[in-house]
């Protein structure tokens, strides 16, 4: 007993989460500061909280190919998951950016909504170096908690009220299977360090169709893809995605999202990589089917929040095809395509928060007729993302879908790539109404929104600046999203 | 500063994009005549390539530029790789012209907006210049998915009644056909890498010399042709053409018959033709029937029309059958002619858009009813517009004729004889439904009162057509000016189709300091003697 506490110890090494220890003194050092500022501004917190991811950023810039390891092999801050630590950082920064004007006009300027945030990121940066189910459940619980707040952060708005309960209750029973899945997993191998497992299952190959094991890795999977929103696992997200605060919900598509599939895919890939032929049929035809279903579902809406939840199921279906992949170039182009996504989606998200009023009643397609001549420029940026989105060069979505389907082309798996693009196809018609009614149609009514907010504006303009910039000179960083595989 | 030519002259409109957006929106005219510099400029840029002689004797590709542009380690490699042989180099031209014609078309037609307007130009000719000049498929790929986003807005801001349609069908059926493409490209590449092909990135010369299976370039094949062939139009997925031609306001209209169609044919030309050689001889047979049909049914469909405009545009259908006839004869002629007729027909049917466009400037209306007589109010229009309908026709001297007449010519020297035999009705169909709508709109009695105070056209409608003019028969007279440039790169295409070129490619007689993978350019041309290469 002795014995293992001091190897424990030994393990010890505060670098390896040094970026999460960061930002949480940060978030502890906000939260006590709140309790003494009077209610009203959170300018000061938002400031705060970005100086705490820039600090959180540099922290982890500096584990770039100098990875680090400790606490007996259960977190690793590798490549791969500093990579992610800037996607979730990036996340939350133009989340916060845009959050500022957006609490103040819907009344509820509360310094506890960026903690929240913060915190989230924390959770979800434990996630991606994490090497120990029990780590990677630790951070998805930490980033969920704090998700669940801030769906219903808006305590006086039923749809906020249904967000949060909605996920709340359906986020606790995923994470159910999740945890089932650990154990039955851990009964199998006697471990739950993903290394660990995916060694003792390449050496006792003969228990790969253990239906115990093969039980596990289904219950495993279904708490990532809930997470991850892939089909059959979706149906939360729309009404989520409606009834949570805007910038939430911007941060909640990409930030978050990333993080499951950053432990989805260490996972999969090592711990469970000897059952590859088992798991990759079936998230070949989920993959598949939430590509259908997202991009269908998204031509029948008219509320542009509610479109771009479907969409963004869509989107999570392009990257797991990716993972299907599973070979060098797909993986890469998973991450590529995880920050080309919360670039272009978080761009587009800050538009509505620009576009909305009080209550956002106006986010409709008929509330957009006329916008490319009210607020020209504002319309360009918009137009710009939803180009990307659609995956039509020189944007980061069509490199990034290019290099996704470049590894599902390079692994033989033709017929996924020729599903995507179809899809994509399909998305093309309802990215393009929401530009009909911006361009094409004349405005019902007088526009009578609230001026451009700075905060809000810079993070569309530094979104749509990362998504030409990924889109014409995408080489860097898919460069560094290559040298970040595990 | 002339080993640049190429990446000059397709960034300069860029630029002046940049520039136009820069310029207050409310002044109109400034912007409008930045732009007719801007492109003026590009045109003179352009100007140097027409005059080289080089394309005379050397079908291969000139004025290259080659510079990396995305390297991730062993994943892939894009360059940007750029030239320009005989073939692109009339395309190219005939985009650098037309430009500055359709600026000066919009003087009166465009006061909404113009702004937009003028930097969507702008956008729309670096990307066609780009794309034609393009020898690595990643970066064709990008300019002519960029292609799309320009025009799409044209069309559904500046368009006609039904615009909002008419722009979401011509953008959905024109991405669906290059998404299947773009899946085809990446196998490809993937292809040639995993078979230990040569390839340097997605360049299209070395994916010429790879040995490809029959069946693998049946299904690649497919998927270049379908593409292309939504844009050509090729009959049946031609059903956008008329819609978009139709909404889209003049300027759209012109570009998109001079210059946008041809990227469908070039497409096969560069593309599809000599990178599947075996799979095109399999659905020869196929696609002549198809073009075939495109001819006598976008014939037939126009001599129906109503409206002036939607007549032109199935017009279109027929002359690009012709187009697509021609370089399925696999003969020197046959494939000459076609892109000699593309050039044509960029002339010939621009000058029909905007001869719709004049009246419809005046009428508000396009409705061939509605006319009749224009000849006694407005004799320099009814001239003008004769000489035009005459070329499109195809009158000897002027020239359509010349373009439809060697294409006829490969066609029956081809195995395709019987093709061109009905293919021949194009031809008389065409001066059917031309001639009569000429008679309807032009002669008979001036007994529509709105019709009798109509002005005769402007001293800068006549300058815009002149050019035009000069071109009808200039081609009609001595196309050879066209041709002789023309002939290596045709010659160079073909021994690249037949499959000489990539037998030769695999030949020990490269000079050693070159890459292998050069040498089919350098090599190809001293081979051609022969003009007939077909199979």
């Amino acid at each position: 007993m002795e014995n293992m506490v001091q190897t424990a110890m030994q393990n010890v090494n505060f670098a390896a989460i040094m970026p999460s220890l960061v930002l949480s003194c940060f978030c502890l050092a906000l939260l006590l500061l709140n309790a003494f500022v009077k209610r009203g501004s959170t300018s000061y917190a938002a400031v705060i909280s970005l100086v705490a991811l820039g600090a959180t950023a540099c922290v982890s810039y500096l584990a770039w190919d100098n990875p680090q390891f400790g606490f007996a092999g259960q977190v690793a801050l590798d490549n791969y998951a500093v990579f992610f630590n800037f996607i979730f950082i990036l996340a939350a920064a133009l989340s916060i950016l845009m959050s500022d004007a957006y609490l103040k006009r819907e009344g509820y300027p509360v310094g506890e909504y960026y903690t929240l945030i913060l915190f989230s990121t924390v959770g979800a940066m434990l996630m991606a170096s994490g090497t120990d189910m029990m780590t990677i459940f630790l951070g998805l619980e930490v980033m969920s908690i704090a998700l669940y707040v801030l769906a219903g952060f808006f305590r006086r708005q039923l749809r906020s009220n249904e967000a949060g309960l909605k996920y709340f209750l359906l986020g606790a029973f995923s994470t159910g299977f999740l945890l089932y899945g650990i154990a039955l997993i851990y009964g199998v191998t006697g471990t739950t360090n993903v290394a660990d497992i995916g060694s003792y299952l390449a050496m006792n190959h003969h228990i790969v169709g253990d239906p115990i094991l093969i039980g596990g890795m289904i219950l495993l999977a279904t708490g990532f893809l809930f997470k991850i929103a892939i089909v059959p696992f979706h149906m939360w997200t729309p009404d989520v995605y409606e009834g949570a605060p805007t910038p939430i919900t911007a941060f909640m598509s990409a930030g978050p999202k990333a993080a499951a599939f950053a432990a989805f895919m260490r996972v999969f890939l090592i711990g469970l990589g000897s059952m590859h032929s088992t798991w990759v049929g079936l998230l070949w035809v989920l993959a598949v089917l939430t590509m259908i279903v997202g991009n269908f579902i998204a031509i029948k809406q008219t509320n542009l929040k509610r479109m771009l939840a479907y969409s963004s199921i869509a989107h999570a279906g392009y990257a797991l095809v990716g993972l299907v992949a599973s070979n060098a170039v797909g993986v890469s182009a998973v991450l590529f395509y995880m920050l080309a996504y919360t670039l272009m989606n978080i761009g587009a998200f800050a538009i509505l928060v620009l576009a909305g009023k009080v209550g956002e009643d106006n986010l409709t397609l008929q509330g957009f007729a006329g916008f490319g001549y009210k607020r020209p420029v504002l319309a360009v940026l918009f137009t710009i993302c939803l180009f990307s989105l659609m995956g039509i060069p020189p944007s980061a979505g069509f490199t990034g879908k290019f290099f996704i389907f470049a590894g599902a082309l390079n692994a033989g798996y033709v017929w996924l790539a020729v599903l995507g693009v179809l899809n994509s196809a399909v998305s093309l018609y309802y990215y393009l109404r929401v530009m009909v009614y911006m361009y094409f149609r004349s405005p019902e009514e007088e526009f009578d929104w609230v001026q451009l907010k700075p905060g809000a504006t810079l993070c569309a303009v530094i979104s749509v600046v990362g998504v030409l910039f990924l889109g014409i000179v995408p080489g860097a960083v898919m460069a560094l999203a290559r040298q970040a595989l595990f | 500063m002339s080993e640049h030519i190429l990446s000059l002259m397709t960034f300069f409109p860029l630029l002046g994009m940049l520039i136009i957006l820069m310029l207050p929106g409310r002044k109109g005219g400034l912007l409008k005549s930045t732009t007719l510099a801007i492109t003026l400029i590009t045109f003179i840029i352009s100007l140097p390539l027409a005059l080289d002689p080089v394309f005379k004797t050397s079908g291969a590709m000139h004025y290259t530029e080659f510079a990396p542009w995305i390297s991730v380690g062993d994943y892939f490699q894009m360059n940007y790789s750029v030239g320009i042989d005989g073939i692109s180099l009339w395309l190219v031209l005939l985009t650098t012209f037309i430009m500055p014609i359709t600026v000066l078309s919009t003087w009166q037609a465009v006061d909404k907006n113009v702004k937009g307007f003028m930097a969507l130009m702008l956008l729309l000719e670096t990307a066609m210049l780009g794309a034609f000049i393009s020898l690595d498929l990643f970066l064709f790929y990008i300019f002519w998915e960029l292609m799309l986003i320009p025009m799409y807005f044209m069309i559904g801001i500046w368009g006609g009644a039904s615009r909002i349609y008419a722009a979401v069908k011509f953008f959905i059926y024109t991405a669906v056909g290059s998404l299947l493409m773009l899946v085809a490209i990446i196998y490809l590449y993937y292809y040639a890498v995993n078979t230990g092909g040569m390839v340097n990135g997605f360049s299209v010369s070395d994916f010429y010399n790879l040995t490809l299976h029959p069946e693998l370039q049946k299904w690649l094949f497919l998927a270049f042709a379908f593409s292309f062939a939504i844009k050509v139009p090729m009959f049946p997925v031609h059903t956008w053409l008329p819609d978009a031609h139709t909404e889209a306001p003049t300027a759209g209209s012109v570009i998109l018959a001079a210059v946008m169609l041809k990227m469908g044919t070039y497409g096969y030309l560069r593309f599809a033709m000599p990178l599947f050689p075996d799979a095109l001889q399999q659905f020869l047979p196929w696609l002549a029937a198809l073009s075939v049909i495109g001819i006598v049914y976008g014939a037939l469909v126009a001599m129906m029309q109503k409206d002036v405009k939607k007549l032109v545009a199935y017009s279109s259908v027929s002359h690009l059958g012709f187009v697509m006839l021609g370089l399925f004869a696999l003969n020197n002629i046959g494939v000459s002619g076609a892109i000699l007729q593309m050039v044509n027909h960029g002339i010939s049917t621009g000058a029909l858009f905007l001869i719709v466009g004049f009246i419809y400037e005046r009428r508000h209306t396009r409705l061939i009813s509605e006319f009749g007589g224009l000849s006694k109010q407005m004799p320099i229009f009814a001239v003008i517009f004769m000489i035009v309908t005459l070329s499109s026709i195809g009158l000897p001297a002027l020239n359509g004729f010349v373009g439809e007449f060697m294409i006829l010519l490969g066609a029956f020297e081809s195995e395709l004889r019987w093709f061109a035999v009905v293919a021949t009705s194009g031809v008389v169909l065409s001066a059917v439904y031309m001639l009569w709508m000429y008679q309807r709109v032009m002669f008979g009695k001036l007994d529509n009162p709105k019709n009798q105070n109509l002005k005769d056209l402007s001293v800068r409608e006549v300058c815009i057509m002149l050019p035009l003019l000069v071109f009808i028969f200039w081609i009609g007279v001595y196309p050879n000016t066209f041709l002789e440039k023309m002939e290596p790169a045709v010659n160079q295409a073909l021994s690249q189709i037949s499959g000489e070129a990539r037998a030769q490619a695999y030949m020990p007689v490269c000079n050693d300091t070159e890459p292998q993978a050069k040498c089919p350019h350098t090599h190809g041309l001293d081979a051609q003697g022969d003009a007939d290469l077909r199979l």
